[in-house]
């Protein structure tokens, strides 16, 4: 059931290794001469479709994985320790065939596919990623939804001793994040393994992690370990601890003011000192694709 | 340990007040380097802006040690005590200004509904405006023109700005962080020790 959802991007607007790093070259040489630092492709400026990706180092060297610390940094740093081989789901719940699925067999299954995706995340930054990895739908149809399912709740992996940041309590451990069941089966709903066709590093979630592009980046859960089909709302971290700023849905919405920062606009992350605010997006840019998930929702109230 | 503290006071009488403006501005052209060198991180603005920011607290904290470390280990730190306030100031303004210019992208409407929506935003700018009048009369004239009981007084906002600094930095991260944690403590300590002194001196004349 892969390839529902056909990506505007292509392969080559992926930047490849050399390019990427004669872009820093040079991004570098004139950030140093005159502190502008839009020379070439500025990562995500938007014209029309023509999204750049950012590099792979931003991608994986400025992260928000609360489990190895709080930094920006601190994932890249700290995340080396997390064993990611073996690794197995636990998809149970309302399906047929609930059980341990080892991640090496869910990856025999799937049909591996590249998107490229805006990222927004709540703190107003982004970042264009091209991911790759299957649709979330291939993964539920695999252990087959019974119909009273209504949600979909996620766990991450929590393990004291590859996690540091778990010794302090910023959240109520273990990560769970959910999302109704429509949401989940929206084709451009993923779970994501690699990142510019490489494996996803361990500071963007490995072995698999959710991706979904319309909604705040916290929402996008990583390192699954489980998946569970329920026919009622499961709880999600960030709700739980500050239910007034994170709502379940948390879709990307200019218009609705989060108490913490103005979602009016955001910066691209990989443009240096002098990078530009740019324009929030409606759903993140993809209202074409999921508005009538919320036909009918006053989107104001269910944040 | 007279002789000890003495040794130390007599090496800081040696220092010059305008040596340590230079060491203690000396991180501004040191963070502007680390942000064009990429050593910030892939998003060196907010980086720029939590590094002046987190000195500022640091150099505000300090100038509150100047007073119980004479107090109570002898150490005379009086001599720089404007030169901690003047600096604070200092990088307080520059983290504004990184914001406003940087961070903001000059966009002055958003910037004042967050001025009046975000507490924490609001917080930190009632604190600049403290600041303001105490940078201002930081200044031997002004001292003179006051007369030295009422500067005195009025540097006593410090007390203020201090405190919502460190509420600034705690309502500012997301959930619940050790690092805004310590510095609030500290900065209650510090005041703590204040309060506890005026309130001895009061039952002692009372």
């Amino acid at each position: 059931m892969a390839m529902r959802w056909k990506n505007t991007l292509t392969d080559k607007d992926v930047t490849d290794e050399a390019t990427f790093i004669n872009r820093r070259q040079l991004m570098g040489s004139a950030a140093a001469g005159l502190g502008l630092g839009s020379i070439g492709a500025t990562p995500g400026l938007a014209t029309g479709e023509d999204l750049v990706p950012n590099s792979f180092e931003d991608i994986t060297s400025y992260n928000n994985y609360y489990e190895f610390g709080t930094g920006k940094d601190d994932p890249a740093r700290y995340a080396g320790a997390l064993t990611t081989e073996p690794w197995s789901v636990k998809i149970d719940g309302l399906v047929d065939k609930p059980g341990d699925y080892a991640f090496d067999d869910i990856m025999a299954a799937m049909t591996i596919e590249e998107r490229i995706y805006r990222f927004r995340c709540v703190e107003a930054w982004s970042m264009v990623v091209p991911w790759n990895g299957f649709e979330l739908a291939d993964l539920l149809d695999m252990a087959g939804v019974q119909s009273g399912a209504k949600y979909v709740a996620f766990e991450t992996a929590m393990r004291p001793d590859e996690m540091p940041g778990l010794r302090y309590p910023v959240l109520d451990w273990p990560y769970v994040e959910g999302l109704r069941l429509d949401e989940a089966l929206h084709p451009l709903t993923m779970m994501a393994t690699g990142i510019y066709g490489r494996d996803i590093p361990n500071q963007n979630g490995a072995p698999l992690r959710l991706v979904v592009p319309w909604k705040y980046g916290y929402k996008s859960i990583k390192s699954i370990v489980r998946v569970t089909l329920t026919d009622t709302q499961p709880p999600t971290s960030w709700n739980k601890a500050n239910a007034r700023e994170y709502g379940f849905y948390s879709n990307v919405n200019p218009e609705v003011d989060h108490p913490r920062w103005s979602q009016a606009t955001e910066r691209v992350i990989g443009g240096g000192l002098f990078s530009k605010r740019i324009p929030t997006l409606m759903m993140n840019g993809y209202a074409d694709e999921v508005s009538e998930l919320y036909a009918g929702m006053d989107l104001t109230k269910d944040i | 340990m007279p002789a000890f503290t003495d040794h130390i006071n007599t090496a800081l009488r040696r220092v010059p007040t305008w040596a340590v403006y230079i060491v203690f501005l000396l991180p501004v052209p040191y963070f502007l380097y680390l942000a064009q060198t990429g050593a910030l991180g892939a998003e060196p603005i907010k980086a720029l802006e939590h590094r002046l920011g987190e000195v500022a607290l640091q150099l505000l904290i300090a100038g509150l040690c100047v007073t119980p470390l004479r107090g109570y280990f002898g150490i005379n730190l009086m001599k720089f005590r404007r030169a901690f306030g003047v600096l604070a100031f200092t990088y307080v303004a520059l983290h504004l200004l990184v914001w406003v210019v940087l961070d903001m992208s000059l966009l002055w409407s958003q910037m004042w509904a967050d001025v009046w929506k975000r507490p924490y935003i609001t917080i930190g700018m009632v604190g600049f405006v403290a600041l303001l009048p105490l940078a201002i009369t930081s200044n031997n004239y002004s001292v003179r023109k006051l007369g030295a009981g009422a500067w005195r007084k009025l540097h006593k906002v410090t007390y203020l700005a201090v405190l919502l600094g460190g509420v600034h930095y705690l309502w500012l991260v997301k959930g619940i962080q050790l690092e805004p944690i310590l510095y609030m403590a500290a900065i209650l300590a510090l005041l703590g020790l204040r309060v506890a002194k005026r309130s001895k001196r009061v039952a002692q004349t009372g």
